[in-house]
């Protein structure tokens, strides 16, 4: 007996929507198994994953909280898979997003500087975030090199750059030599919603993102342009789209919002600017985009469930002294059962006789 | 005189990683695949390398967990891209992301352990040699069998009638499977092949370059090794050339932080990354008339029946 994969006639819509519920079902088994290998109890440690941060008010808010970069990230992620265009390079556009806008709150420090300073870094870190990201699309439209290598180098590079600013030029005197700037001013920091509490508008952002990513991609001409060039590029160059610019185009906005989640971050809960601001929220947005099938609203829901496997794995590692590397362990796992999962939309299995030496020889 | 033999001897060992995996991805990718995994196949193979050298007391066994773990990883990739027919990019990016969580996982107990690096060769008379001998007749096995598996991967590829039948299927995977090849079989093969030089490259880092493991060891030598194969065109000749050429960046930078030159160390060190870039450019500029890729790469094949 042999499996072998068979073109469906037409795409599964029932697979289509049970597809990210099978891999995280299957994921849950995955991690039940490497925990029992840790020599961990595996309910209770799903249990401190999954259940813990849901049934806590101040988890909620952290949730939320994670939440927002991965949002803001993997929508602008969606638009350049839909097209093709494979920007792995999110996590530099943040990092790089974070600097530029660091850079208004740090000279305006200890000024009179009024309201305006917080629009203008946000502005900032969108704008150096799409010009970061402009570098491999530029790069890929004009010769022909490989957008995926170079976005992935440039973030080693933001990463360095940072790094330079922080223990350089931008280190806060009177930090004990820390490699952090000072904190922000209040005019420099993205207010909270709620008065003690950690949610802040970044959030609301993030939902802004979403509606509009949803009206991008379902009711305007770019955003048909979009899912016909990733899609069906053939008939889009018959259809006389201009697949350079789109290129350009989804790589722009998605190192915009990814700049734009870098500041927010920074500005936000992060309060100054110091190494390691990003947990990898560049690369988790990529399993955010594909989880949420590139689809706005799964982003927004696929964001909350990856945001609560990193409190989960916070909880776990403080309450079980489970190390922290599992959540990426499990992140990749849940990343390969959503691509096993989504191959059954186009595919079907089959079992074939092995003795298929006739059949095979007919055709 | 001292310096240049020393500066060149650190070329070579650094080098050695680059280029040991990417000959494995230029295999993969003469079959037609495109595994972007390199980097966390690497990773994990430099976690288990280490385990297996610090347990077993012995660098060749140490050398061929890391082989064996980088196998295991890339099968994970085949079964995805070739058995599932998924997108090979999305595939290999999952590979990486869960490897380095991986080799967290695995590596944890063996941070700020140190084991006995990888012995050098020594020939009386030869190695005593000054400027050359210890580049030539000096370093250790590793080195030697980096450069023993480009030549025979040159051999197998070009003057063998596997290595046709290889490059038909990266090519073009309709004629090939028509004439009765199992694509999917070969292109496995050609993925493990991937695996084990990824695997093994990785278990060289802590094995013979730095004696002791660190997470996140590789730094994104597993993507330098995927842009070396688009710098080389695919042609295991220029893989050589642009390994050692990348390894020389990375050393020079450091030695230039060494010389305390008033340049910032993080420009310094970003240096092999803006490389990479560059020549990428440069490279996929000069290619005016057509690509040299393999025309099948990154295609997702599933045999009709």
């Amino acid at each position: 007996m042999q499996l072998v994969l068979e073109k469906r006639a037409e795409r599964s819509a029932t697979i289509a929507l049970v597809s990210p519920l099978i891999a995280i079902g299957l994921t849950l088994v995955t991690m039940s198994i490497l925990f029992a290998i840790l020599g961990k109890n595996p309910l209770s440690a799903l249990g401190v994953y999954f259940i813990d941060p849901l049934i806590d008010g101040y988890s909620l808010q952290e949730i939320a909280v994670k939440a927002t970069p991965l949002v803001m990230i993997a929508i602008g992620l969606s638009l350049c898979y839909l097209a093709n265009a494979w920007n792995i390079g999110a996590e530099g556009q943040f990092l790089i997003g974070a600097v530029a806008g660091s850079w208004l709150a740090v000279k305006t420090q200890g000024t009179d500087a009024g309201h305006w300073v917080l629009p203008a870094m946000l502005l900032l870190g969108a704008l150096a975030g799409a010009l970061y990201a402009l570098i491999p699309a530029i790069c890929k439209v004009r010769f022909g090199a490989s957008e995926i290598l170079t976005s992935l180098m440039l973030v080693y590079v933001a990463d360095l750059l940072l790094d330079y600013l922080v223990r350089g030029p931008w280190r806060d005197p009177k930090g004990f030599n820390f490699p952090t700037t000072a904190e922000f001013d209040p005019v420099a920091t993205v207010p909270v919603l709620i008065e003690g509490g950690r949610l802040h508008l970044g959030a609301i952002i993030a939902l802004a993102v979403v509606a509009a990513g949803a009206v991008l991609l379902g009711r305007t001409i770019n955003g048909f342009e979009i899912r016909v060039v990733g899609a069906a590029p053939r008939a889009a160059r018959f259809g006389g789209f201009n697949a350079t610019r789109l290129i350009l185009l989804t790589f722009a906005i998605s190192g915009a919002l990814a700049g734009l989640a870098g500041i927010v971050e920074v500005a936000g809960p992060v309060g100054h600017l110091q190494p390691g601001i990003s947990p990898g929220y560049g690369f988790t947005a990529i399993i955010v985009a594909f989880l949420g099938r590139l689809n706005p609203i799964g982003i927004l829901v696929a964001a909350l469930f990856l945001a609560l496997t990193f409190i989960g794995g916070e909880q776990a590692q403080i309450a079980m002294k489970i190390p922290l590397d599992v959540t990426k362990v499990f992140q990749g796992i849940l990343l390969f059962y959503v691509l096993a999962c989504d191959s059954l939309i186009l595919y079907r299995f089959r079992l074939i006789a092995a003795s298929s030496k006739v059949q095979s020889g007919a055709h | 005189m001292e310096l240049i033999e020393a500066i060149l001897l650190s070329v070579l060992a650094a080098s050695t990683p680059l280029l040991l995996a990417a000959t494995g991805e230029l295999v993969t990718e003469r079959a037609g695949v495109l595994n972007l995994g390199v980097e966390g196949m690497m990773i994990v193979g430099a976690a288990c390398g280490f385990g297996g050298a610090w347990l077993s007391g012995s660098i060749i066994v140490g050398a061929l967990c890391g082989m064996l773990a980088g196998i295991l990883m890339s099968l994970i990739f085949a079964l995805m891209a070739l058995g599932l027919a998924v997108n090979q990019v999305a595939t290999g990016l999952a590979l990486t992301i869960f490897g380095i969580g991986l080799s967290g996982l695995i590596g944890a107990r063996f941070v700020g352990e140190k084991i006995t690096p990888a012995p050098h060769l020594h020939v009386p008379g030869l190695t005593d040699i000054p400027l050359v001998g210890r580049i030539l007749f000096g370093q250790d096995a590793f080195v030697y069998l980096s450069l023993v598996l480009i030549v025979a991967v040159w051999y197998v590829l070009y003057r063998t009638r596997p290595g046709l039948i290889l490059r038909a299927c990266g090519d073009n995977h309709i004629s090939a499977h028509a004439l009765g090849y199992p694509v999917l079989r070969i292109r496995t093969c050609a993925v493990m092949f991937g695996g084990a030089c990824a695997g093994l490259a990785g278990a060289y880092l802590p094995l013979g370059y730095t004696p002791f493991f660190i997470p996140g060891m590789t730094a994104g030598r597993g993507w330098i090794a995927l842009a070396l194969v688009v710098f080389a065109s695919w042609l295991p000749g220029r893989l050589v050339i642009g390994a050692y050429l990348f390894g020389a960046v990375s050393i020079l930078q450091l030695h230039a932080q060494g010389a305390g030159i008033g340049i910032p160390s993080q420009l310094m060190s970003a240096l092999p990354y803006l490389a990479t870039v560059i020549v990428l450019v440069l490279i996929s500029r000069a290619r005016t008339g057509g690509s040299t890729a393999p025309a099948a790469l990154g295609t997702v094949f599933v045999p009709d029946r």
